[in-house]
């Protein structure tokens, strides 16, 4: 069965329709890439998985269940986790809190425990810190963990971003232009860290990118859209050798 | 766990000094009932701001109408004592809940819906909420003695009650802040569609800080009700709103400790100052306007002073030019 599965998904902001028709699948473990010119309507597509944005037309299926019209907070409880093109971090908060604040839907104390300090507190507190420092360190962050998120250089931001997301034990991850602004070193690194996290983790990751080279290189499959509109589905040899998607890329 | 123990044992120490400090001044005669009042009122005022600042400062909302929040507290309290006769600290106790439970149960009513506002408009609607407030107080003589006062409220609480609740909140919300509730708010300060896409529930932790913020200004208010022991509408006017805002402003949006030093120094200016209130708005006027020049973000801007941390992270620096200069040396 096919872990993610959207079928006619569009959405229209006023006269402009970003989205069109988006159907594809993901099966479980997949690296699939997504791919299109600016513009085209990828940010928009996670936005809609997220439930960040209420889709006008289609269906969502996360392992065969319906989750159009939930709050992206309980999108998260049913495994996506997600990055953002222009970084969110909670900037003014140390790295390690920025990845324990990401635990919070597994842990179940309540207030009443929290203040009195009850050994609950203790426990699932001393847990996440073991959590996150372990995750932190899976991409040699430990060292940074008690400085602000904001003072971290941009690409530990990335990877903070990152490791936040799998801090919420997704099954299906969604990183939106990771390498955005890096430098070719550090792109290929973190395309390496990627295929580093799907064998850890286990999880299925769907990958924006603008730029088609950076992402032929690890993605078994690709998924392309020019205009809201998916225009090539495949390998990326077949991709590659595609005559609209060549159209779309020298169009732009 | 002995260093956590260690570091509660350090804060214990500092509560248990200052109000020893606060005591033997006042013994010596060098307070007298005037300047208790002076004192009383600060930390009054202090809860409050402190109180605003979980809102401001943690959750990251403009709320402007705090007076009224702590408006519901001291009437309710105020009445409360007036109608009941318990023993005194029970009644007490009752009556600060009551007047908690009460502001609480108003910020629900204005937060539900107005959370879903953002920044300047959030700030107009609970302006005006607070405005209501007052009017309703106002219009409502029958019960709270209307625009004349609710008067001869027994008085419940000195200066060493006021002191234990201001220490109780500043406790509390240093706990809350380090537990995943209060991460969870401070997140939704941070990057609200960030925190969503974590797993936090956004909605239900704005409306959750917010019960909480007006809940220990309603306690402030009852604080109020039963130290003054006569109560006007005049007294939680908008204004009132914006000084206690400026006290958050002044120590920092989001640090208590700095909205503690803010509260004291503004307290003792106000004080100074008490012979020329025209000139006094003006005079924090201009203090205000040369913070946001040389310190946008107030004293101590997000940080806390902490007698644990701090005298660490000075000997941290210590050892850092130490090493500097070792270097320099070599
Ligand atoms: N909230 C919104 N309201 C109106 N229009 C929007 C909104 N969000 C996106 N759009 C429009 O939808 C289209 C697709 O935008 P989107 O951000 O999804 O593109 P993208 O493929 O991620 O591009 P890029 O590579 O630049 O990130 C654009 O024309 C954009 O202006
Ligand atoms: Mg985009």
């Amino acid at each position: 069965m096919s872990l993610l599965e959207t079928k006619n998904l569009g959405i229209a902001f006023g006269g402009l329709r970003a989205v069109d028709n988006f159907s594809i699948n993901i099966k479980e473990g997949e690296l699939l890439g997504l791919i299109g010119p600016n513009g085209a309507g990828k940010t928009t597509i996670f936005n809609m998985l997220t439930g960040v944005y209420l889709p006008t037309e289609g269906s969502i299926y996360i392992d065969g269940k319906k989750i159009n019209g939930k709050k992206p907070f309980q999108i998260v409880k049913m495994g996506i986790g997600r990055t953002f093109q222009n970084i969110r971090l909670f900037a003014n908060l140390t790295v390690i809190e920025n990845v324990k604040i990401a635990f919070h839907k597994d842990m179940t104390y309540n207030t009443f425990t929290g203040i009195f300090r009850l050994p609950k507190y203790w426990k699932e507190e001393d847990e996440i810190t073991t959590k996150a420092l372990e995750l932190l360190s899976l991409f040699d962050m430990e060292n940074d963990a008690e400085n602000m998120a904001k003072n971290l250089p941009y690409g530990k931001q990335r990877k903070l971003e990152i490791c936040r997301a799998l801090a919420t034990n997704p099954k299906l991850l969604l990183l939106d232009e990771p390498a955005a602004g890096m430098n070719p070193q550090e792109t290929k690194e973190l395309m390496e860290t990627i295929h580093f996290i799907r064998d850890k983790f286990k999880v299925t990751v769907l990958l924006i990118e603008h730029d088609m080279n950076l992402v032929m290189g690890i993605c078994e499959r690709l998924v392309v859209i020019d205009y809201g509109m998916i225009i090539a589905k495949g390998t990326p040899d077949e991709i590659k050798s595609n005559k609209k998607v060549i159209e779309a890329y020298l169009g732009s | 766990m002995k260093k956590r123990l260690k570091d509660y044992g350090i804060n214990f120490l500092a509560v248990v000094l200052s109000y020893l400090a606060l005591r033997v001044i006042m013994y010596n005669g060098l307070i007298n009932n005037y300047v208790q009042g002076v004192v009383v009122f600060a930390m009054i005022n202090i809860i409050v701001a402190i109180s605003l600042n979980i809102a401001t400062g943690l959750l990251g909302q403009l709320a402007l109408g705090h007076a009224g929040f702590m408006a519901v507290g001291a009437y309710t309290a105020g009445l409360f004592v007036k109608a009941v006769e318990y023993p005194l600290y029970i009644e007490m106790i009752m009556a600060l809940i009551l007047a908690g439970l009460a502001a609480g149960l108003s910020g629900l009513i204005i937060g539900i819906p107005a959370l879903r506002l953002r920044g300047d408009y959030l700030g107009i609607v609970t302006l005006g909420f607070g405005e209501m407030i007052r009017y309703t107080i106002i219009n409502l003589g029958d019960i709270t003695g209307g625009a004349s006062g609710l008067k001869r409220i027994p008085k419940m609480v000195g200066l060493n009650e006021v002191f234990i609740v201001l220490v109780i909140v500043i406790t509390f919300v240093f706990l809350f802040i380090k537990s995943r509730h209060g991460r969870a708010i401070i997140s939704i300060r941070e990057n609200e569609i960030a925190a969503e896409s974590i797993g936090i529930p956004t909605t239900f932790y704005k409306v959750y800080g917010f019960f909480i913020s007006a809940f220990i200004a309603g306690v402030g208010g009852g604080l109020f009700a039963m130290y003054q022991r006569y109560l006007t509408p005049e007294k939680f006017r908008f204004m009132f709103s914006v000084e206690l805002f400026i006290i958050v402003v002044f120590g920092g949006m989001g640090s208590i400790t700095g909205t503690i030093f803010a509260g004291v120094f503004l307290a003792f200016l106000t004080e100074k100052l008490y012979e020329y209130d025209e000139v006094r708005l003006i005079i924090y006027a201009i203090m205000l306007i040369l913070l946001m020049i040389f310190k946008s973000d107030g004293l101590l801007g997000r940080h806390e002073f902490s007698l644990v941390q701090t005298p660490r992270r000075i000997k941290n620096l210590f050892n850092k030019i130490k090493d500097r200069f070792k270097k320099g040396v070599a």
